[in-house]
């Protein structure tokens, strides 16, 4: 077994990432068996094809519990990265499950929730809001002089919002240490990438914005490392927003629902051959960094982990409906519904004023 | 950095009468001074100290990184905002002209109202500037906005009428945890009638809180903003030709809305009048008037009506925008109409 090291890491360091990839793949194929068994309220969205992408820029970050380190804005394509940055795949789980114990307390759905602590704000559904939030989050990195950078992904698809613009060139002109992760994968929902953008690469729209950009092989998980790296190192040095386009390709719908009978499938034949998994496990074989009996127990104890994660959400009850009322404000009780709350007085309808 | 204070926002210090601008601009400041994790973002609020110089000399005071130009995109600061109040800064944002609030429509509605709720945390950040006709200002520098806003949970509104409230309920929205749209009635920014010696002390106005504007007995006006004057000026004309004792409520914050304050005046009146400068049909008039029927219908003597703007854009000539805008004497009418019923 070899200690060379790849891209500046070490041996050891190869193969957790493999790890990594595993977790992904295998937490999205357990939320495709927790939705056929009836416990996922809403969709599910798989990044087939697309964990490298995640997995790697996470890694080339500095991942802390304590509030000091970088931080992250995932998408629901980017759960390897989600899991990098300390979210638990119990929390991953309770969240497609809508529990009353999910970090949302069974409001919102998916990676669609924070902890500031690790580092990671999740995000709304209508795109291009992340970015200027991203935006202002480096921006007080920043104004308080502490050495952090932010990183933000975003499929293709909300490279045509206003707020995908307005938010990257605030940044820019800001010099916030920001990362724009954008997911290139070709498809926005139904839509091909040439009807959102005129341009062949999101690097091209970069000197639009006087930032640093550079594209990548988003299958190849040491190639994003490195490239992440490097966009993480100048936006440190002060060298302000950065761009690292991923080039890889949805394998799978939109979200479950979605057939995808608007894609060629000799396309996703073609794309399949370059699976991030198996390319990365064929060269950690190949260049003797690991053993495939290794690289197997890997693969297990992703499967393990998921399925003892998601063995815990779905033992743990639903929220309390009557909490709907809660947490819109920090400081206003709302009034529940009158017709549930008591019986009427015909002359004065509802209860005593608080 | 840390030049001497202006001027113009130590009058009160001074016990000098202050504008309501000069409230605000105030209130900016001494939270900015208390505390520093208060920063301003907007377009052109430092070197030129804004459109209507509330933050003039600001820049020399705090330095470029508490007091930010942005570029012209409403949407993304106030996106930025969002994002520096996760990480425990309080953003005061200024919207150059209320009017332009609406690019950043979707991150106020989507994201900011929604992230305590969505367990993202809580938002303290302050939305303010300018809004209100009668300054000529046209279709796009004079709109009220609070109805665009009035029906999003999390939100809440704030529209003082007073220099005293200006200060106190700006301080209060610089303080709460909650995202607060703070509208300016620009006519009430230079008024020399609303010009008034301020308490030398850190007062708040707490949010919520209606106010009592004048007693009466007989008819109650629920109003606020710049209407909250010419409602007191209708009012008095009814006591001293009509003999009529007319209360004039001000409700000072829109969202959450002071249902017993409302409620409370119409027990003692019968009647009730809403006046607001914004447009008729889905103005908030009509949740007022559901409240009151949802409240206290066995008290009313008379049909709730109210008296606003027509349902048009702002209009640009005088002559046009006179005939737009509620005007007192539409206000005595209506109030004699009540007080006959």
């Amino acid at each position: 077994m070899s200690d060379a090291v790849a891209s500046g890491l070490d041996r050891a360091q190869v193969v957790d990432l493999y790890g990594w990839l595993c977790l992904a793949r295998a937490a999205e194929e357990r939320l495709e068996l927790l939705q056929k068994q009836g416990h996922v309220s809403g969709s599910i969205y798989r990044s087939l094809g697309q964990e490298a992408g995640a997995v790697g820029a996470a890694y080339a970050l500095r991942r802390r519990a304590d509030g000091t380190g970088d931080f992250l804005a995932q998408t629901v394509r980017a759960c390897g990265a989600l899991f990098l940055f300390g979210g638990s795949l119990e929390d991953f789980f309770r969240q497609y499950t809508a529990r009353g114990t999910s970090p949302t307390k069974g409001r919102e759905a998916n990676v669609h929730w924070e902890d500031y602590e690790k580092g990671f704000v999740g995000p709304v559904s209508p795109l291009g809001t992340m970015l200027e939030v991203m935006a202002g989050i480096t921006l007080s990195f920043r104004l308080r002089g502490e050495d952090r950078v932010g990183m933000v992904f975003y499929g293709d698809g909300a490279s045509s919002t206003g707020a995908w613009h307005e938010g990257l060139n605030f940044a820019a002109v800001q010099r916030c240490p920001l990362i724009l992760m954008v997911e290139h994968n070709q498809w926005a929902f139904s839509t091909p990438t040439h009807k959102n953008t005129r341009v062949s690469s999101f690097t091209e729209k970069a000197p639009g914005y006087g930032i640093g950009a550079e594209s990548v092989d988003g299958t190849d998980v040491l190639a994003v490392y490195e490239a992440v790296s490097r966009a993480a190192e100048r936006a440190r040095a002060g060298g302000g927003a950065q761009m690292v386009e991923l080039r890889y390709f949805r394998r799978r719908g939109h979200a479950q629902h979605d057939p995808q009978d608007y894609v060629d499938p000799a396309v996703i034949a073609e794309w399949e051959k370059k699976d991030p998994l198996d390319q990365y496990r064929a060269r950690l074989i190949r260049e003797g960094w690991a053993a495939p009996g290794e690289l197997d127990r890997s693969w297990d104890e992703a499967v393990e982990a998921c399925r003892r994660a998601a063995e815990v959400a779905v033992s743990e009850p639903a929220p309390h409906g009557p909490d709907a009322v809660h947490d819109v404000y920090t400081d206003v009780i709302l009034p529940r519904p009158w017709t549930r709350a008591f019986t009427p007085d015909p002359r004065n309808p509802l209860p005593d004023l608080p | 950095m840390s030049s001497a204070a202006p001027e113009h926002v130590t009058r009160t210090r001074r016990q000098e009468p202050v504008t309501f601008l000069e409230a605000i601009s105030e209130a900016l400041f001494e939270e900015m001074e208390r505390d520093p994790a208060v920063f301003l973002m907007g377009e052109d609020i430092g070197v030129y100290g804004g459109a209507f110089k509330v933050t003039r000399d600001f820049l020399d005071h705090f330095g470029s990184q508490r007091v930010i130009d942005t570029p012209i995109a409403e949407g993304g600061f106030t996106g930025a905002a969002a994002g520096a109040a996760h990480m425990g800064l309080r953003p005061v944002v200024e919207m150059q002209f209320m009017d332009f609030i609406s690019p950043a429509y979707d991150v106020l509605t989507n994201y900011i109202a929604t992230s305590l709720y969505r367990g993202a945390g809580p938002m303290p950040l302050v939305v303010r500037g300018p809004v209100g006709g009668g300054n000529r200002g046209g279709p796009f520098h004079s709109q009220n906005v609070e109805m665009a806003f009035f029906h999003t949970p999390g939100l809440k509104i704030v529209y003082p009428s007073t220099a005293y409230d200006a200060k106190g309920l700006l301080k209060a929205s610089i303080r709460d945890d909650n995202p607060v749209i703070f509208e300016e009635h620009k006519g009430l920014y230079r008024a020399p009638a609303l010009r008034e010696v301020l308490p030398d002390e850190d007062y708040v106005v707490p949010l919520g809180k209606a106010r009592i504007a004048r007693e009466g007995t007989d008819v109650t006006v629920v109003t606020y903003g710049s209407m909250v004057h010419k409602s007191t000026e209708a009012a008095k004309t009814l006591a001293e030709a009509d003999g009529v004792s007319v209360e004039v409520i001000d409700l000072r914050t829109l969202l959450p809305l002071d249902e017993a304050a409302i409620v409370d005046s119409v027990k003692k009146t019968g009647r009730i009048l809403v006046v607001h400068e914004d447009t008729r049909t889905g103005g908030i008039a009509g949740e007022i008037s559901i409240r009151v029927n949802e409240r206290a219908f066995e008290w009313l003597d008379a049909p709730i009506l109210r008296v606003t703007a027509i349902d048009a854009p702002v209009p640009y000539s005088g002559s046009l925008e006179d005939y737009f805008l509620p005007q007192s004497a539409d206000v005595v009418t209506a109030l004699r109409y009540l007080a006959a019923y």
